[in-house]
Formats: structure tokens, C-alpha cells, sequence
């Protein structure tokens, strides 16, 4: 399949899900897509099309949280990134790691950093903030500005 | 059944000299589960990038960490022109090749050498290392840093080489070829190295896969993937070079990829320079537009992964980013089990972990004042040394 190809066959696929594409570049393909079928999607490009997942980013945009998966087809020079959007009130999205590892410790840092809620996946435990974090404090969020205060011990000097 | 035991391995291990935590689970001497846990080194550049300006931010991510010192702004300024999209100006792209090679083999002496070293094979440590000096010296020459280059920005490189330099740095890089020969033969020949390496700490190919294994991790497990020659950029498409690829996927395989993998580089650096174009090195970059952009590198441990937003200001509104150690290192569930306990170690340096690229972290008080200065420092290292001093003569 050439590059024409795979994008109309993914818009074709799933015609319901797919919200619009933006092509943006030779080698860069931004697909808005309903959250509810994104396990869809993603393997469908995952397991058939034969990508590589790059890695998640999720960014808070103010008015919605939005992550946007991105995936190389090293073949023909194309990274598609797949796009959903959450309500900030309805943080829940399915998890990918049941479907492919590589996508296990990338939703546990969305999970601390964002609070996004990812149903499904096997182990939601924090990867990298300290154990005593405060819960429900999340620092990439866009009105995240000082540390909690309880979060920080005896690092001073007297 | 044998008893289960815990090993803990972390997170100051006097081996893998970054924090991170390994629980083994143990059967005898049989490794049947095991757990990692990350973030002793968190240090926030993510967050720490959104405050800076776009040429700022360059000299924060460079000090993600010190050994892929060129990786992560090479990958950044690549996302920074794709925002727009542009090109950089020819010259520049020799000049960001001949630095991005310089460093992977400096990365993969490096790692040769703590593979030796955990091997408790110190012959082969002390010569990588000797070795890797000589590569230093090579980029010093050439940026005038040995380590954090500082050659890169949005829309090309700061500093040119000077081209009175190019016949020393040839002939450097040349001198080089026969120790890395001799290193290459005693690792392929050694049985000592044979024995502790062949079959140990296998990855498949569907597992390099599953787990989106990066770099030289997946190259010795046959996933023929290496972002220079996808997606080709910079100046990797206008010199000869192959993609070292191994099929065993154990431990000796991924030694031997980075070997094989140096030469390479010594290939490309050797013609680049000698191909050097002339013109800009800097496309004077006045403003990005809104919009967002990825920007990817091969770093020696692998792809090397920035996505940037920006909304028109001249700070990004979102950096993320991605090291190779982050895919990596999640595979020791699939190497490690089913080991003895002896060979995890080098298992788990076996993907040459950076745990520094993997968390980027720094810690901040909230009144935002310093919490030590220089002076502090020194004090402090003082009032230890004097209590050291005080215990030993008791």
C-alpha cells in the first residue's frame, strides 16, 4: 500500500470514528478520532499497517486534555498521530496496553501527570513522581503552578 | 518448588551507577519475576522547556543528559522546523551529521567499556576507555566541548568547523580504525566473553516488536529499523553507510551491533568531512508560527523522540519528550526472566540504559530561591570531609 492508499483505507474503515485529517506535511498525518474507538484504530494501524509506536503526548489545552498517539511507517516515511480530546470533567480513555506492551509505562506517566484515567490497563502504578505526592495534584496540567507544600520535606539547610 | 526470594538490586547499586530499583524474584538461583521502579531522577525539563524560549530551551534539553548531549537537540530542532515546516541550510546538516556520529561512538565506547566492566572483564573497559578519549579529543577539536556541544539551534548549528582543523580530525578519526579492530576481534574470538553473553538474555523479534524496542536493542533482535535510513534527514542520505542488523537478539549480538555500528559512523564522519559544502550554517530563524512538530534522532541507544507545540509565542506550549530508554528498558520483563541471578546484571546494561534521558526531573524549592549556592556546596563537602576525617582517626 502506498501512502494514499493507507489513509483512505483508514478513513474508509472507520468512517464513524474519524473526525478530520489534517495532512500536514509529506511525512506527517494529524487523524482526529472518537475516543471510544481509538483500541480500534490503533491496531488496526499497530497489527495491519505494521507501525511502530513512537510513543503518546498528552497536553493540557486549556478548555480539553488531549493525547495524541503517534505511530511510523518506516517503509514509506510516514508518522500518523492519531488525536482524541477529553472533557477535563470525563478523563477516561481505554488503554493500549493490553494490545501492544509499548504502550504500558507511557499511559502510567499520562496516569501521574495529567490524570487521565486509563480503563483496562494492567498496572497503574506511578513511574515517575515520588511516592509521597500529594493525590490529585498533577504538574503538567495547565493551572498546575507551586509544588504542594506537603510534598516537600527536610531538603533545605538550616 | 523452591522458595521464592526477593533480591533487591537499587536503587544505589554500585554497578549501574544511576538510581533506579529492581526487584528480582527468585527461585534458587532462577530469576522468575521482576519488577522496576523509575523516578529517583525526576527532573521536570518537560515542564522546565514550556518556560523557556525556544533558543533556550536547546542548552535545558542538551543537559537532559551529559552522553546523548547532542541526541536531544538534534531531535528538538528538528521539531522546532517542522513546526514551520523548513530546511536547513546544507553546510549545517554535514556539520549536525559529523557531531550526532562523533557521539555515538563515544556512547558506544562507553558502554563497551561498563559491559566489560560488569563482565568483570576490566582488560576490555580500560581499552574502550582509552579509546574513547581519543574520540573526545576528535570533538573537542571540533566544538570545542567534549561533552554538551552546544552546536545546535532552530534553524541550524552556531559554530562552524574551521577548516584547518579537518586534516587533523581525519587523521584522529583514522588512528582510531586499528584499536577498534583489535577491540572488535578479542570480543568476537574471547571465550570468556562468549560464555557469559551467547544466549543470554534473549529478546525475539516479536518481542522487540510488541514492546517497541528501540535502536541497537532491536537491531540484534532482526527489526530492521533505524531512523537515519527511514526517514532520512540531515546528511544521511548523501553518504554510504549499511544498518548493522543481528538475528539472535542476546547480549553478545547487541555488543556486537554497536561495534559493527562504530565503524559505520567512522565511515560517515570520514565522508562528510571530506565532502564538507560551503555556504550558511544558519537559516536565521525570526519566528515560529503556531502549529506542532516532531522531531526524531538515532541516538546511539535509539530513536530519540520531541514533539513540540507552539502557539505563536516564543516559548513552546508543549515539549515532550521521548529517550529510547523508555521503550528499552521495559523489556527486561521479557529478558530477564527465566535467567540466573548472575546474568541480570548485564542483561539489564545490555540495552544501555540512561536513566537520566528517561525521567527529567529537577527539584525546585517553592519560593523559588536557591536552596544551595557555590558556597554552600563547598562548605558542605568540607563539614563531611572534616567529619570523615574525625571517625577514621577514633
Amino acid at each position: 500500500m502506498n501512502r494514499t492508499e493507507i489513509l483512505s483505507s483508514i478513513k474508509n474503515r472507520f468512517s464513524q470514528s474519524v473526525i478530520s485529517v489534517l495532512d500536514k506535511h509529506e511525512d506527517r498525518v494529524y487523524i482526529d478520532i472518537k475516543p471510544e474507538s481509538l483500541v480500534e484504530i490503533a491496531t488496526y494501524v499497530f497489527k495491519d499497517l505494521g507501525a511502530r509506536f513512537n510513543i503518546a503526548t498528552g497536553l493540557d489545552t486549556r478548555y480539553l486534555i488531549e493525547i495524541l498517539y503517534h505511530f511510523t511507517i518506516d517503509q514509506m516515511n510516514l508518522m500518523i498521530s492519531l488525536r482524541v480530546k477529553l472533557q477535563k470533567d470525563k478523563l477516561v480513555i481505554d488503554s493500549l496496553a493490553p494490545v501492544f506492551e509499548g504502550a504500558n509505562w507511557i499511559e502510567r506517566e499520562m496516569n501521574e501527570m495529567l490524570g487521565i484515567e486509563f480503563r483496562g490497563h494492567p498496572d497503574m502504578r506511578r513511574l515517575l513522581l515520588p511516592d509521597d505526592w500529594p493525590e490529585g495534584v498533577y504538574p503538567l496540567r495547565a493551572e498546575y503552578e507551586e509544588w504542594d507544600e506537603n510534598a516537600i520535606r527536610d531538603r533545605g539547610i538550616e | 518448588m523452591a522458595k521464592r526470594t526477593i533480591v533487591p538490586i537499587g536503587p544505589y547499586h554500585p554497578l549501574l551507577e544511576e538510581p533506579e530499583f529492581f526487584t528480582l524474584t527468585v527461585e534458587g538461583e532462577r530469576v522468575v519475576d521482576i519488577d522496576a521502579q523509575v523516578g529517583y531522577n525526576h527532573r521536570g525539563i518537560e515542564k522546565l522547556s514550556e518556560m523557556k524560549t525556544f533558543d533556550q530551551s536547546v542548552f535545558v534539553i542538551e543537559r537532559i543528559c551529559g552522553i546523548c548531549s547532542t541526541s536531544h537537540p538534534f531531535a528538538f530542532t528538528r521539531a522546532v522546523e517542522n513546526v514551520i515546516p523548513m530546511e536547513v541550510p546544507e553546510r549545517a546538516k554535514y556539520i549536525r551529521t559529523v557531531i550526532g556520529e562523533g557521539e555515538r561512538i563515544h556512547s558506544h565506547l562507553l558502554w563497551l567499556g561498563l559491559a566489560g566492566h560488569f563482565l568483570g572483564y576490566n582488560t576490555v573497559y580500560m581499552w574502550a576507555w582509552k579509546l574513547r578519549e581519543e574520540i573526545l579529543d576528535v570533538m573537542e577539536i571540533l566544538s570545542g566541548n567534549r561533552n554538551n556541544y552546544a552546536m545546535f539551534r532552530p534553524g541550524g548549528v552556531r559554530r562552524d568547523f574551521r577548516s584547518e582543523d579537518i586534516p587533523l580530525v581525519l587523521k584522529k578519526i583514522d588512528s582510531i580504525k586499528p584499536t577498534l579492530e583489535m577491540l572488535h576481534k578479542a570480543v568476537i574470538d574471547d571465550p570468556v566473553l562468549h560464555a557469559r553473553t551467547k544466549g543470554v538474555g534473549v529478546l525475539t523479534e516479536e518481542e522487540a516488536i510488541d514492546f517497541c524496542a528501540l535502536g541497537p536493542t532491536s537491531r540484534a533482535s532482526g527489526v530492521a529499523k533505524d531512523v537515519r535510513k527511514d526517514l532520512p534527514y540531515a546528511a544521511y542520505d548523501r553518504v554510504e553507510w549499511d544498518m548493522i542488523v543481528t538475528h539472535n537478539g542476546d547480549v553478545f549480538d547487541k555488543l556486537i551491533v554497536r561495534i559493527l555500528e562504530m565503524f559505520e559512523s567512522i565511515k560517515i564522519i570520514e565522508q562528510c568531512l571530506k565532502n564538507l559544502p560551503g555556504g550558511e550554517i544558519d537559516a536565521d530563524l525570526k519566528s515560529i508560527p503556531p502549529g506542532e512538530g516532531i522531531g526524531t534522532h538515532e541516538a546511539p541507544r535509539g530513536e530519540c523522540f520531541h514533539y513540540v507545540r507552539s502557539d505563536g509565542t516564543n516559548s513552546p506550549a508543549r515539549h515532550k519528550v521521548r529517550a529510547p530508554t523508555f521503550m528499552n528498558l521495559p523489556t527486561y520483563k521479557a529478558t530477564v526472566v527465566g535467567e540466573t541471578i548472575s546474568d541480570a546484571t548485564i542483561i539489564l546494561a545490555a540495552i544501555d540504559p540512561c536513566y537520566c534521558c528517561t525521567e527529567r526531573m529537577a527539584v525546585k524549592d517553592t519560593s523559588g530561591k536557591k536552596m544551595y549556592n557555590g558556597q554552600d556546596l563547598i562548605r558542605l563537602s568540607q563539614e563531611k570531609t572534616e567529619k570523615l576525617r574525625k571517625t577514621r582517626n577514633k
